[in-house]
């Protein structure tokens, strides 16, 4: 139910934009979704055909960009990829809590006529 | 600059570029019969952030708590886990210590905000529409119907949810995860996310711990691996079992401490 809400807002930004821009179709709209930002992307599918429907975006492609958990090793002072959900730096050992992207819930493009 | 298109990411950029596709590899509503059709495709580059709406309102809530000096909590947890006993017993023995107020997500009855009301501190329900999450907006609305002079703890009570609430700030100053012992100690590795975003997990019911078969050092590995940030208490709600640690803590970070900002 949350990822409804969250293409709620989606699609509210996307209409939105489109309707500035003078369009009258979307075509595509491609989404950020980090690893760690608490969004199931099976969900958000399911949801963007819901909440599309009978919209100018209903025959719109849903594509979603997958962002993979990137962290800061403070003790290497530099950035790894975890291997899991445990952020231990692969050259140290040192478990980490900052993180630099996985968050990301965004969307970041459309194409419209 | 963007490092999936290349354009320069500011709030405002929106870049436009007007193409004739002659080889879509989309498939969509309209005809692509004539090769070279002139109807054009406009890519617009947006990358805004989804929850921008929320995350906006919870920086002004962050701003309004810092200018009174509220020190503000936001209490995450599943169902049951005990967020509403733990704030009964805080808000009464703490009553002549610290004043402090509540708010209270739930779905449909009152029960908490009257159960926590008893302590004689300010406590109030918001239903919340998306009802599985608490947004930033009905706190703003909401504190505006608390008294908050003299009050310098504002704890918020999250709807019981490990996943939606973690997703939306609301301009806490810190947040709370509790994890009961009835809960199993694997809890941290299965919602990763909500303790990753944790400045204190609390282990809830350990007056029960023993009866339920919790394995304690292994829960407290997990908390430790998935959120090495984390300040760990231990409590009971019911007996009051290590409450004092958590008083502690509170009235710790409620003092003013200029040197010491919080986030
Ligand atoms: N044994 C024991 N039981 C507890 C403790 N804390 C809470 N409980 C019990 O756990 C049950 C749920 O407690 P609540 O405080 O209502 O839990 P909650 O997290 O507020 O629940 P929701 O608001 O529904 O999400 C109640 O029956 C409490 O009495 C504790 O420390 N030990
Ligand atoms: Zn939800
Ligand atoms: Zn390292
Ligand atoms: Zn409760």
């Amino acid at each position: 139910m949350h990822e409804v809400s969250i293409m709620d807002q989606t699609l509210d930004i996307a209409l939105n934009e489109a309707t500035r821009q003078g369009a009258s179709q979307i075509h595509r709209l491609t989404v950020r979704v980090g690893t760690l930002s608490g969004v199931v992307p099976d969900a958000l599918r399911f949801a963007f055909d819901v909440v599309a429907k009978d919209t100018i975006a209903e025959q719109a492609k849903f594509e979603i960009e997958t962002v993979t958990a990137r962290c800061y090793c403070q003790n290497c002072n530099q950035d790894f990829y975890p291997e899991d959900i445990i952020f231990v730096c692969p050259h140290c050992g040192t478990l980490s809590s900052q993180v630099l992207n996985g968050k990301e819930l965004e969307l970041s493009s459309l194409e419209v006529s | 600059m963007c490092q999936d298109c290349g354009c320069s990411v500011t709030p405002a950029n929106i870049r436009m570029t007007s193409e004739n596709q002659s080889h879509h590899d989309h498939s969509h509503g309209h005809s692509h019969e004539h090769p070279h059709h002139n109807h054009s495709h406009q890519q617009i580059h947006l990358h805004q952030a989804i929850l921008s709406k929320n995350d906006r309102l919870a920086e002004r809530n962050r701003g309004f708590f810092a200018a009174k000096n509220l020190f503000v909590l936001n209490i995450l947890s599943s169902p049951g886990s005990g967020k509403t006993a733990l704030l009964e017993r805080t808000l009464m023995e703490l009553s002549d210590r610290l004043p402090a107020a509540v708010i209270v997500g739930d779905l449909e009855t009152d029960n908490d905000a009257q159960r926590l009301r008893r302590s004689g501190q300010q406590a109030i329900q918001i239903m919340t529409e998306s009802l599985c999450h608490l947004e930033a907006e009905a706190i703003a609305q909401a504190t505006q119907k608390l008294d908050l002079t003299d009050i310098q703890l504002l704890i918020i009570e999250n709807v019981g949810n490990l996943v939606c609430p973690a997703a939306y700030d609301l301009g806490e100053t810190q947040r709370v995860v509790l994890l009961s012992t009835t809960e199993g100690e694997d809890k941290p590795l299965k919602y990763p996310t909500v303790f990753k975003s944790a400045d204190v997990v609390i282990l809830n019911k350990i007056d029960i711990a023993e009866v339920v078969g919790f394995d304690r050092d292994r829960a407290l590995e997990n908390i430790r691996n998935i959120a090495p940030q984390a300040t760990i208490l231990e409590v009971s709600a019911r007996t009051g079992e290590g409450m004092e640690q958590w008083y502690a803590y509170l009235q710790h970070q409620v003092q003013p401490q200029p040197e010491l900002a919080v986030h």
